[in-house]
Order: C-alpha cells, then structure tokens, then sequence
C-alpha cells in the first residue's frame, strides 16, 4: 500500500528541491518525488512544508536511571511531536552510558520508540574526568558521537587522547564547554542583571576559553569537534575563525539562547535556569547571525527534563535546564517569520546538518530513503500548554506562549507518530 | 500620604520614591513609642507576624521581634535549627505550612538570592524580605535612610560613600538603589574582587581607593568584610585589607565636620572599620540600631493593611 503526500512545498536542501509536489512513498521509504503521483492514500499537503525528518542532536532521555524526569518513550513521543525523527541522546544517565552494555540498553529500549534514537557515549568512565571510557565497544554498540556532557573534560591531556582515540573509531567529539574553575558556582550570567539580583555569574570566558582549548586540540589531533549550545559572541567569532582555518569544527545553539536574553531572569524564575546560560542581547544577536551565516552548523534543544521538584526550590538549588523538544520547531519559526532565517536554511539546521555531524542517514528527502517526513504548518498559532506536552516534564519559560507554527504530522519510516488534530479536518 | 497597598516588600528596586518616603514618614511617627515607659500601642492586635530566618541574625530578628511586639501583634521566631527544613522539608513545604496557620506577615531571611520573590509568589500572606542571599535587605536601606535624614534633614544632593564587598552585599545593593531613588550621588570602593561587572549600570561612580571615595563625602558606609572570603582569593589577608580599606582616623583628616559614618553590623573592630572611628564622634552605628526598630514598625504596619 503507497501513501502519497500531496500538493506540499518540498524542502529539501540536500535535493536543491524548494517547491510544491507530491511524495510517494511505499514500504517506508521514499520511492518518488515530483508532480500529481497518485497512491492508495492520500494526505492533503496544501500549504504545509515537507520537509526532511528533523534531527535534535542534543537531548537528555534520563533514561535510564531518572525515569521520574522523562523515558525513553515518553521523550521519543515528545520529539514526534515536536517534528523530530531522530534524537542523540546525552550519556549523563545512572548509570553513566560509558559502555557497551549501556548504549545497548538504551537501543534496545528505543526499538518500540516513536523516532530513532542515537546515543553519544561518554569521553570518560562515568563521566568523571579521569581515564578514558571504552570508545571502541561503544562505537561497537552504536554510540554515534563522544562527550562528557554537563561535565566538561577538565584535564587538557585527557581530552587530547579522547579526541585522538574517538578518531580511530571515526566518532567526532562534542564539547561542553566550560571552564568550571572560572564558572565558580554561577547560575546566571555574569553582567549588570546578575549584579542586580545577587546571583552568582557565569562570565562567558568560562565558555569561550574552553571553546578555544578544544578548538587547538582539534587543531593538534585532526579530529571532528562538535560544540554544543554556543552561548556567547565570543564563542562565534572563535568558530568562525576556527572555520576559516579549515578545521573540522562545528557547533550548534538552542532555541531558548536564540530566543532569550538574560533580562528575562529578573523575577528569578527558575525555569530560566539554564547551562549555559541565558546572556545578553548582544551575545542573543550574534548567535543569530552565526546561525544565518552558517558559522553555528545545527539548532539542537538541549531538551532537559526536570521534576517540578527540582524547580520549585531556591533559585541557587534549582536544576539547570528547560524542556525543549516541543518548543524547538516553533521557536526557530519565529525567526523565520520575523526574516533572520530562510525556510530552507531552516532545514538545513534542524535537519541536513545534525545528519551530516553525526554521519547518520537522514537529511534528505532522497528516492530510495527511508520515509522519515516531517509536516509543518508555518502559520498555525497555538499556545503552548503543559496538559498537551507528550514530555514527562513541563519545565519551560515558555509555557503560556502563543507561538506561529508547529509540526502537523511526523512520519518515521512511512508510519505517522504523531499528527496533529488539525489535520483531521484535511480529507 | 502616597501609600500604594503593596502585598510584599521584597526590595527597594521595586519602590517608588514617594512609596519610599512614606514608610520613612510613618517611621517618624512610631519612633516615638520606644521612647515610652509603656512602649506599646494595640495598632496590630490580633496581627499574626512569623519571623522565619533561616540564616543567623541577631540584629534584624530582634528588631522585627520588637517592632511586632510594640505594635502588640502576635510574634514566632523561625530558625533554620528549629524548623522542618532540618529534617529535609523544602522551603515551599515550611512557608505553606506556616502560612496554613494563618501567618499574615512572614519575614523571611535566607542565605539564597531570590527566595523572597520565589516565596510571595506562592503566598497569600505579606512578605517582607529581611535579606535573600546578595541582593538585597530593604529594611535596612530604609533605616540607614533615616538615619540619615534625621541627621540631615534631606538625602537630595548628599554624597554617599560605599566601602567594601559590594559584590556579595545586600545592604549594599538596597542602599544604592535606595540613595539613588531619593537623589544622592553614590560613590563605591574595595578592592576589584569586591565589585561586581556592570556595577556602573546601577548609576554609581566606582572609586579605585578608599582616600578616593571618601573624600569630601557626607556620609561613609562601611560594609562587613566576611573573612571566610579570603578563602575564594578575594583579598589575600586581613591585614592587607585593613591597610587599603580599612577607616581610621588618619583618613579622617580632611572630613567634613558633619561627616555620618555608618555600619549595618556586625563590625569587624581594626578590620574594615578601626576602634576609635566607630566609637568616635561622626559614628552614629548605635543610632541606626535604635531607629531600626521604628521602621520595622512601620513596614508591618504599612503591609499588614495589604491583605485586608
């Protein structure tokens, strides 16, 4: 039986395809694109966007070991809804995933998931800093890149022989980046809103001269080094720099460092507590203009659940983090609404790119591909409502906003995952 | 009197200065009942005030404890060593069960920055906040305002010297919005360590040294120089920090003879402040001790009409 996507504006940067048509798809996967095809059934596609599966490079599952924040399930169902068909998932679980039986685990769980799951493995055993983790049995197992996130690799030698081991094993290494001696036990950043709050800062050196360690090592060591949510300009400019040398260095951003700047803290909601975190509107416009210019590679959310509990505490104890699988498709839409992003640059960012990074397949609405299809409504406005997140945590500033444009119907190997009420009505 | 019925004070940012000038007017006015032999007036019968500290205090506690007292409203201490949160209870647990008692007025005192806020939004009670973490001590700024202009008559025009660890200061943080409300010039000093990134945006001349800050000023505020700090590198002794920020009389030369010097204690004696310079005639740390006291009063009395 052939399912037939019809009469909707195909983007797909990968193709240089950028305008209405029909997709047929069979048995999962993409067997045509172009003009009035016709299937068994049909999905009414006027005045959508299909698109490539999107791709969210950096997100924490929680599982296992922190079930009470969010599943394996829930998380992958969260992401459908989000418009995404793959995730990579951080290795900060309990315990750690810093071997084979770990990355099994967790892809065993994924199989009756809604998307694909791809974990990254830690750097080192546990994360903890000292010696590296087993790379190869990891690799073995499918891990798909390497980090320490939300502990960064203190030690300088160490994370040239991870980056060095990760290379035999093809895997690049995503930096978090942060230097924790400067960092100080900051939980905003450091300027005047800090200052007026009583908060303890994080000054954007703490990311910036850590970007620039990993960067020389990547220099030294030739290996393919990610940088996770860049957060400062300065942290752009150096990519940009590093680029222009001709090394192999990406890095991403999320929505909320595209969306938010540090003076959204001053009633100290602790839903605004983020790493890194949230700086000012100078930083906020760079990293737009980085996302524009391609010198930040990817949009990836950082999606981290937390229990209310960990929330509704003082602001200096509160978890670091916001939820953002549900959020990230619309966020990034604003951009393109208000012109700083094109639709198909878009793509580019939420999709081509964490595919290329990752080496993963996707990106791509190729014949003979997998059907991983997303749907997006530019236009349609919502609210953004805890009772209608899939997560099992609701801990965003967002909640409450009425937001333009969201994913309408997620396709993962031809099967839909999530599709929106809106498109009943479409016969 | 331009009163705006206010639910909570949580710090001198949010008030306007007029809002700031009627708590300091009413202040005058119950002064005068801890000058009494009989120190109490039936203003707050029946007013349930909880005093909930969850962080040493002597001065402030006390202050509160009298001022509720004074006004005959019912008062309880709260201490961190007497209360749920020893035995693993959240905050928001303790403050709901002790609003569930029908608290109209908490006074919340807490090591972290923000709880006032975090606890008046989850509260239908008053909250007052006798200082969270580094931002801010209201009650404190606005009895250093009138200590002030008891002395003075006025706070226009006046320079105001701020001397210390500005950074990790509330008192600081509350003064400087408070003496800028009310159109003083702000001057701030202590070693770079002390202060903070983007201080100039809160409208304050930042002074390299303590002769610079000083001179000419109408009023110094010393600020309590915590020597656990010395551990995080910011400033490498005691001594050192006595020699460059330390008040003595010698930098008291050229003082103008109506100089106020003013401390929101504990002092450290020959640390940041020398002996004879806080027991000496500019010094009028004692006062601002007694004047606490009445504009405690009237900061219960003022919110305890918010709720009803």
């Amino acid at each position: 039986m052939s399912l037939i996507i019809q009469g909707g504006r195909i983007i797909d940067p990968v193709n240089g395809r950028d305008r209405e048509g029909d997709l047929l798809i069979e048995k999962g996967r993409i067997v045509k694109v172009g003009k009035t095809l016709s299937g068994d059934r049909r999905i009414d596609a006027k005045g959508l966007w299909v698109v490539p599966g999107l791709i969210d490079m950096h997100v924490h599952l929680r599982e296992p070991g922190y079930e009470y924040k969010e599943t394996i399930e829930t998380g992958c169902r969260a992401a459908a809804a989000g418009g995404f068909t793959a995730v990579a998932c951080m290795p900060n679980t309990n315990p750690v995933n810093d071997n084979g039986a770990v990355t099994d685990f967790i892809l065993t769980r994924a199989r009756s998931a809604a998307v694909s799951v791809h974990p990254v493995g830690a750097i080192t055993r546990g994360s903890g800093g000292e010696g590296l983790a087993e790379i190869g049995e990891m690799a073995e197992a499918g891990v798909v890149a390497l980090s320490d996130d939300g502990r960064p690799v203190r030690n300088g030698q160490l994370m040239r022989r991870g980056m060095e081991y990760a290379g035999t094993f093809g895997l690049p290494v995503i930096s978090h980046a942060e230097d924790l001696d400067l960092c100080a036990g900051g939980v905003m950043h450091e300027g005047v809103v800090s200052t007026r709050l009583g908060l303890r800062g994080i000054p954007s050196v703490a990311e910036e001269s850590m970007v620039e360690r990993d960067i020389l090592l990547a220099e030294l060591t030739g290996a393919a080094l990610h940088v996770a949510h860049v957060s400062a300009r300065g942290t752009v400019m150096r990519i940009r720099e590093a680029k222009a040398r001709g090394l192999s260095v990406t890095a991403e951003v999320t929505p909320h460092h595209l969306t938010l700047s540090h003076e959204a803290l001053l009633e100290y909601d602790t839903n605004l507590k983020v790493n890194p975190p949230l700086r000012t509107e100078e930083d906020r416009q760079a990293l737009i203009a980085g996302l524009a210019d391609g010198t930040i590679d990817a949009v990836a959310s950082d999606h981290a659940p937390h229990n209310i509990a960990e929330k509704e505490v003082e602001f200096d104890q509160a978890a670091f983090g916001m939820v953002g699988l549900e959020t990230s498709l619309p966020l990034l839409l604003q951009l393109v609404h208000e012109g700083r992003l094109t639709p198909v640059q878009l793509v580019e960012r939420m999709s081509v790119a964490p595919a290329r990074i990752l080496r993963i397949k996707g990106g791509a609405l190729s014949e003979g591909e997998a059907a991983d299809v997303t749907l997006i409504d530019p236009d349609l406005s919502f609210t953004v409502d805890a009772a209608r997140f899939y997560s099992r945590s609701f801990n965003t500033p967002f909640l409450g906003r009425e937001l333009k444009g969201k994913a309408v119907y997620t396709l993962l190997r031809g099967k839909p995952v999530y599709r929106d009420p809106v498109m009943k009505d479409r016969k | 009197m331009a009163w705006g019925k206010r639910k909570d004070l949580l710090g001198i940012e949010d008030l306007s200065r007029e809002e700031i000038e009627a708590i300091l007017d009413t202040a005058e006015s119950f002064k005068d009942v801890s000058l009494r032999k009989i120190k109490k007036v039936p203003t707050l019968r029946g007013v349930t005030v909880v005093n909930f500290f969850l962080e040493p205090s002597t001065r402030t506690r006390t202050s509160f404890e009298l001022a509720g007292k004074r006004l005959s409203a019912d008062v309880i201490n709260i201490s961190a060593s007497s209360s749920s949160i020893l035995k693993g209870e959240s905050l928001k647990d303790t403050a709901w069960n002790i609003e569930a008692m029908n608290a109209d007025i908490l006074i919340v005192r807490h090591r972290a920055a923000g709880v006032a806020h975090f606890l008046s939004g989850m509260l239908d009670c008053s909250v007052i906040n006798a200082g969270d973490g580094a931002h801010e001590h209201p009650t404190q700024a606005l009895l250093d305002l009138f200590s002030i202009r008891e002395r003075k008559q006025k706070i226009d025009g006046l320079t105001v010297a701020i001397v210390g660890d500005i950074a990790h200061s509330r008192v600081a943080r509350s003064n400087i919005f408070a003496l800028r409300k009310l159109g003083a010039l702000v001057r701030i000093a202590g070693p770079g360590t002390m202060i903070p990134l983007g201080v100039e945006a809160m409208d304050v001349q930042v002074c390299r040294s303590l002769d610079e800050a000083i001179d000419g000023a109408d009023v110094i505020m010393m600020l309590r120089i915590q020597r656990e700090r010395q551990e995080k590198s910011l400033f490498p002794s005691v001594r050192e920090y006595a020699r460059f920020f330390g008040l003595t009389r010698q930098r008291l030369q050229g003082a103008k003879k109506d100089l106020l010097i003013m401390h929101p204690g504990p002092i450290n004696r020959g640390v940041e402040i020398a002996p004879d310079v806080a027991d000496g005639p500019y010094s009028i740390i004692l006062d601002q001790v007694t004047n606490g006291v009445a504009v405690r009063m009237a900061t219960l009395y003022l919110y305890s009409g918010a709720k009803r």
